[in-house]
């Protein structure tokens, strides 16, 4: 029997999708081994969370509810998350990898001295002992990863859009237990949050991805792809040769010095496909390469390719999409 | 104002990755290494920060003997001090271990601020910061794109999802470095030839508190190539309309991600 925690990730008092997959996936290992699925979440005045939660199958949601975790700090969240392992015992946590989970989950580990399987992309429990598998080189092999025999608490990280979000069939009872974050040590602070351009999609969240490299030969014809994201409903990821060239902020990046990402597709406009930017998008569902160069080794990588000029493809794409909207 | 920075000496991010012979870890052979990416941005403002304030900028790294071309490197481009902790013959260890003897090695070091990448590109695990920060119970901000000094504290600005978090951490702190946060600078001739001359201390895991017989927390059973992926389903582009509307069929009807 391995009970099972999962932490719950809000922002500006809404769960993040990454949390919901979590939490999906933590009601599979419990139901698999008989335990008890529970949730934790911190922030302020976030009480109301409790019923959403439960949807997914929590039995108990413990609620670090304070004035202190309104504006989130590492060391908070984690003095919330310890304090809830402290109550549940859980087994086994999981903690999405977003930006967030992957500050919090460390803290957490270092300080109860466990281990982490990070940004796992397949997890399961066998013999009450977690087995994971996950990228490593940025995606050019991939490890299989297991905690220490006997190991009192066994912490995941699952990768955002990976594992699927479910409702359960039956909801948890949802029995919200507070719990308090009394005397932690908060010394490192958000003190504002400066949001992106209003509708920018994040490359790391988001499901659909299309991308751009040297190929787009400007940061003056990022709109001829932001054209197509906008009818997708996807966000703009870049290469480094563009990143680099300063045609785009690094966030946008996708590749081994960027981000690693997951997403259904991935649409490749002008990117030749250098072995950097494949290990940080060649586990994406469905690949588009679109290229002049027939020869371009980002055709090895793609399940469609169209060869030819992204100028031509890019704007025909937007239109179709349009139409096939209508 | 003192530094130390922790950095990995790393597979070259072009370098193939082959699988080695016991099935669970890197063939070594024919590949280049590199200090990490990301510990070159961390390194950077360290330097900067030393050249404006006064200080000692001290590298430290875990790793075996080959890792001493990495610290020599941080050494020409104006790093005062290194340390390497060796890894030969301590056996399996993870994140959670490597982050103890890094903390151990700090420890012993003066340090108002600890700078590491925000992530290696190795194992990836992206653990070591807040790990570090925990074990050394110090306040930690990463991935840091853009730092400002103030009186006895930071503020960094810190990529999240489709935004950036403004915090503020007194010192001393562990700060994760990210791409944006500065361009790193080449060593210069005379930076070189200094390196050479300066004497990199060599520690063992015991000598900054690591139990190697404790064992990892987490190991790594097996390791793969990823699936090759079938062959690319190529579309004619004679027509570009004709081509675009055929690719978003296929997108919705066959692979059914529209």
């Amino acid at each position: 029997m391995s009970n099972v925690l999962v932490f719950i990730e809000q922002r500006d008092g809404k769960i993040r999708k990454a949390s919901l997959e979590a939490l999906t996936l933590g009601r599979t290992l419990a139901g698999k081994t008989g335990g008890t699925l529970a949730a934790c979440v911190a922030g302020s005045g976030i009480g109301g969370l409790v019923p959403e939660i439960a949807a997914y199958g929590a039995a108990k949601v413990f609620v670090a509810d304070a004035p202190e975790l309104g504006a989130y700090s590492c060391e908070g969240y984690t003095a919330a998350l310890d304090a809830a392992v402290t109550a549940f015992s859980p087994s086994i946590l999981l903690v999405p990898a977003t930006t967030m989970g992957k500050d919090v989950a460390p803290r957490l580990a270092a300080r109860r001295k466990a281990g982490v399987l990070s940004d796992v992309m397949s997890l399961s429990v066998e013999g009450g002992r977690l087995v994971a598998t996950r990228p490593v080189y940025s995606g050019k092999a991939q490890a299989t990863v297991t905690p220490a025999a006997g190991a009192a608490l066994q912490i995941a990280t699952p990768r955002p859009n990976v594992f699927p979000a479910a409702k359960a069939d039956a909801p948890g009872a949802g029995e919200a237990v507070p719990v308090s974050v009394a005397g932690a040590k908060i010394r490192a602070k958000v003190v504002k949050v400066e949001a992106a351009a209003a509708g920018e999609l994040d490359v790391a969240e988001a499901d659909k991805i299309v991308s751009g490299g040297r190929g787009i030969k400007g940061p003056e014809n990022w709109p001829v792809l932001r054209a197509l994201c906008h009818e997708l409903g996807a966000a703009l990821g870049a290469s480094r040769a563009a990143v680099d060239a300063g045609w785009i902020d690094h966030s946008h990046q996708v590749g081994q010095t960027g981000k690693v990402v997951s997403p259904t597709l991935y649409v490749a406009c002008g990117i030749s496909g250098a072995i950097q930017h494949l290990a940080g998008m060649g586990s994406s569902k469905v690949i588009v390469a679109i290229n002049k160069d027939p020869e371009a080794p980002i055709f090895k990588a793609a399940t469609y390719g169209v060869v030819g000029d992204l100028f031509q493809i890019v704007p025909a794409m937007t239109e179709a999409a349009k139409k096939m909207k209508a | 104002m003192n530094h130390v920075v922790c950095i990995a000496y790393v597979p070259d991010t072009e370098t193939k990755i082959r699988i080695g012979a016991d099935g669970k870890s890197i063939d070594e052979a024919d590949v280049k290494w590199i200090v990490s990416p990301y510990d070159e941005f961390a390194l950077e403002e360290a330097l900067k920060t030393k050249e404006a304030k006064g200080g000692t900028v001290t590298v430290v790294t875990y790793g075996p003997a080959r890792a001493d071309a990495g610290l020599r490197e941080c050494l020409a481009r104006g790093a005062d001090e290194a340390v390497r902790v060796a890894s030969e013959g301590t056996g399996e260890i993870d994140s959670l271990g490597v982050a103890t003897i890094l903390a151990g090695a700090v420890k012993a070091l003066p340090h108002d601020v600890v700078w590491m990448g925000n992530k290696g590109v190795g194992t990836d695990a992206q653990l070591l910061v807040p790990m570090v920060a925990e074990l050394l119970d110090l306040p930690h901000v990463s991935p840091v794109m853009k730092l400002e000094w103030g009186d006895g504290k930071i503020t960094a600005h810190r990529e999240i999802e489709g935004a950036t978090e403004v915090v503020e951490a007194p010192l001393p702190a562990v700060i994760g470095a990210q791409k944006g946060l500065n361009e790193p600078r080449y060593a210069s001739l005379k930076g070189i030839m200094a390196a050479k001359k300066k004497t990199i201390a060599v520690k063992q895991p015991a000598d900054v508190g690591y139990d190697a017989a404790a064992g990892a927390a987490v190991s790594w059973t097996k390791l793969e190539l990823p699936a090759a992926r079938g062959a690319v389903k190529l579309i004619p582009a004679d027509d570009p309309n004709k081509a675009a509307e055929e690719l978003l069929r296929l997108l919705r009807d066959e692979a059914k991600v529209l």
